[in-house]
């Protein structure tokens, strides 16, 4: 360290460079390690908070997607603060069972009422031919009695 | 050189990913120290296209046969395998010549790595810095890995990804070898700490071994620091990573009180330049 950085230092004009390089590579190492390149990052960081939108309202500002490292393991973690919960949704298990019926439904099913947005008297009623679908899996009919 | 068969020797890769970290230094030093301890100790040079293991042992002038040649079987093993003349429990294998027609392969490697497993208590893998077919050549034989690094972040990144390799590989343990470390910089925070380190790699810390010029002169003169015993900072880290290996329990230096007792500030003052 020389006069000048001394001098710097104490100004708080400089921080020590140690602790810069480990939060570089702390977040470099994020990276790497998951293969993940900013880009798809934010293009995952955009679609998870997408879904969980469709769930509950969040302050899309203060949402935050990041990777972080601890022991060799790398975590997605997404800090999303919650403003209310979106009341005229479905429970789970019902808009699973409607979401199975589009697919079991194929292609021929008409997208406008997407699964998700529907309210809970239409989720039992999609618009295609009951005499096509596929029987309803086990699961999905124990959830609707 | 015995024929007696090894109960299970000891096959160790010493890599780095980044070049000029100290993989070789470290390969001849440790080859030399485990010698001196009594054990048999083969260092085989991976890096045939860029070797330089045979110069840092001052062993350059007397390679004949590589490990090519034995895979060939125009030669026999001990002919190929260079004796050190000062610590005769060390031989030195070049793994090929920069002339190579003919690339080794993974086999190949596993093959020669075998044949010095019969011979040999400890057979140490000088890799190829990199991460390409060089590294997975020298990896392919290894059953324990030396991750050797500095406190630069180019070099603990390129680290990294070395260690993620060996663990899809299933090579263990790993160890690191903390290399090039400047105490004082430390102290002022402008040098990543030996715990960043650590804990950013998460492996075990199998040595420390400080900045120290004496390596340049020691391989000024191809005479590894550990041949002649001598008490300087670099030589004493690259001992002690031997006796670890060997399961012995040496505490780890503390590099914020390496600078500090009369001791050292003696020796500082015989060993200042003066001009």
């Amino acid at each position: 360290m020389t006069v000048l950085d001394f001098i710097n230092r104490m100004l708080g004009l400089s921080a020590p460079s140690a602790s810069t390089a480990k939060q570089r590579l702390q977040l470099v190492l994020a990276h790497d390690r998951s293969d993940l390149n900013p880009e798809l990052l934010e293009q995952m960081r955009r679609e998870i908070l997408e879904v969980v939108q469709r769930y509950v309202e969040i302050d899309i500002a203060e949402g935050d997607v990041t990777l972080e490292t601890e022991d060799r393991v790398t975590a997605l973690v997404a800090n999303l603060p919650i403003k209310r919960a979106r009341p005229l949704q479905p429970p789970l298990g019902r808009r699973l069972a409607s979401a199975a019926d589009a697919v079991n439904a194929g292609t021929s099913s008409p997208t406008p009422n997407s699964p998700e947005l529907k309210p809970p008297g239409e989720a039992e009623a999609p618009a295609t031919d009951a005499d096509t679908r596929a029987p309803m899996p086990a699961w999905v009919s124990a959830n609707e009695d | 050189m015995d024929a007696v068969t090894s109960a299970a020797a000891r096959i160790i890769l010493i890599c780095s990913g980044k070049g000029g970290v100290g993989k070789t230094t470290l390969t001849a030093n440790l080859g030399i120290a485990l010698a001196k301890l009594g054990e048999r100790t083969v260092v085989l040079d991976a890096d045939f296209g860029l070797r330089n293991l045979d110069l840092l042992l001052g062993l350059e002038n007397r390679i004949v046969y590589t490990a090519q040649e034995v895979l060939a079987e125009t030669c026999r093993l001990d002919q190929a395998l260079v004796k050190h003349k000062q610590e005769p429990n060390l031989a030195l294998l070049p793994a090929g010549n920069p002339r190579m027609l003919e690339w080794l392969t993974p086999d190949d490697m596993k093959k020669i790595v075998a044949m010095l497993a019969e011979r040999f208590d400890y057979v140490l893998i000088d890799c190829p810095a990199g991460i390409e077919d060089g590294f997975k050549n020298a990896a392919a034989a290894a059953k324990e890995a030396i991750v050797i690094t500095t406190p630069e972040v180019s070099a603990v990144r390129d680290a990294d990804r070395v260690i993620g390799l060996l663990n899809t590989r299933g090579v263990a343990p790993v160890q690191l070898v903390l290399n090039r470390v400047r105490p004082k910089m430390m102290a002022n925070q402008e040098m990543l700490a030996v715990d960043d380190v650590t804990d950013i790699l998460a492996l075990p810390l199998l040595g420390l071994v400080l900045e120290d010029e004496q390596v340049i002169v020691s391989t000024n003169r191809g005479e590894p620091l550990t041949l002649n015993g001598t008490a300087s900072p670099a030589a004493r880290a690259y001992q002690n990573v031997a006796r670890r290996l060997r399961g012995e329990n040496v505490p780890l230096i503390d590099p914020s009180k390496e600078r500090q007792g009369l001791r050292a500030q003696l020796k500082r003052m015989l060993t200042k330049k003066i001009f």
